[in-house]
């Protein structure tokens, strides 16, 4: 089942979760990725190992897709 | 590594006056590095060989200068390396569900270097990458330099391999824009940059410069 995560103090959360893209669910996902987005989260998609993609919209194929921070030089 | 057409790390926006980095700007910044070591080494040198044949008495500065021409460049490799090191709260009870997550992020060899080390390896198009918690070290075609970014996120509330895993999906989106966004610590030959980083650390290294050397040298 396509997840949407957050990496925090946790280590990461379920934020949501959905099956097709039809349904509440899939809906109730794209409002809680539009409200990390808010809160200054980044969204992204991991595509294998050494690819990944920065997504603005929460997107119906993914399986997986993380929200992190932004990072900063030190 | 970049997957849309032209992805641009939003990061960028926090340092729009930084030109985006690139293989050629990458070189140049080793090759002033260098420049600036020989300038730190051979003036300090030559006085010590100076001073000893217009004065053997004088040896005891000579020494002086000798150590100044040593320490100076371990020094700044030191705080290089430093990027890498573990630093901030360790977050144990999280710790395992960001490896987890991290692992599944990575390849099952890199995993397990990971695991060992505390560094991620990840190949780019740059070079290889060591990703740590507060930092990664890239390692251009041939290893024979090692490049040393400070780069993280400022929760410092997360567990080690969360603040890993934000480093490697960043780097994954836009390697460019990634150097561009880190702040340049050192560049500097790879056997100096060994001998500062932690003995746990040195096999990530070893096996960054394998992978490195597998790419067609730079130059740098």
């Amino acid at each position: 089942m396509p997840r949407l995560i957050r990496m925090d103090h946790t280590g990461h959360s379920t934020v949501a979760q959905w099956r097709g893209t039809d349904g509440v669910d899939f809906e109730a996902a794209v409002e809680a990725f539009r409200r990390e987005l808010d809160a200054g989260y980044i969204g992204v998609v991991p595509e294998g190992e050494g690819r990944a993609a920065q997504v603005t919209e929460l997107p119906a194929g993914a399986d997986l897709v993380i929200m992190r921070r932004p990072i900063a030089g030190g | 590594m970049a997957t849309a057409a032209e992805p641009v790390l939003p990061e960028l926006a926090a340092v729009a006056w930084r030109k985006r980095a690139s293989r050629d700007s990458l070189r140049a910044w080793g090759r002033l590095w260098t420049v600036w070591t020989v300038m730190s080494v051979v003036p300090f040198s030559a006085a010590a060989v100076g001073l000893f044949v217009l004065e053997p008495l004088s040896l005891p500065v000579g020494i002086a200068c000798l150590v100044h021409a040593w320490i100076i460049p371990e020094l700044y490799a030191y705080r290089g390396v430093g990027v890498v090191r573990p630093k901030g709260p360790r977050n144990a009870r999280a710790e395992p569900v960001a490896q987890g997550l991290l692992g599944d992020l990575l390849g099952h060899e890199a995993r397990e270097l990971q695991r060992r080390t505390g560094l991620a390896l990840e190949r780019g198009a740059l070079g290889v990458w060591l990703v740590g918690e507060a930092g990664a070290l890239l390692l251009p075609p041939g290893g024979r330099r090692v490049n040393c970014f400070c780069v993280g996120t400022r929760e410092r509330e997360l567990p080690p391999s969360d603040r890993i895993a934000h480093l490697l999906l960043a780097l994954r989106t836009d390697e460019e824009g990634f150097a561009t966004v880190a702040n340049k610590a050192f560049s500097g030959a790879a056997w100096r940059v060994r001998r500062r980083l932690p003995r746990t650390q040195r096999p990530a290294l070893e096996a960054g410069r394998a992978e490195a050397r597998t790419s067609a040298p730079s130059g740098t």
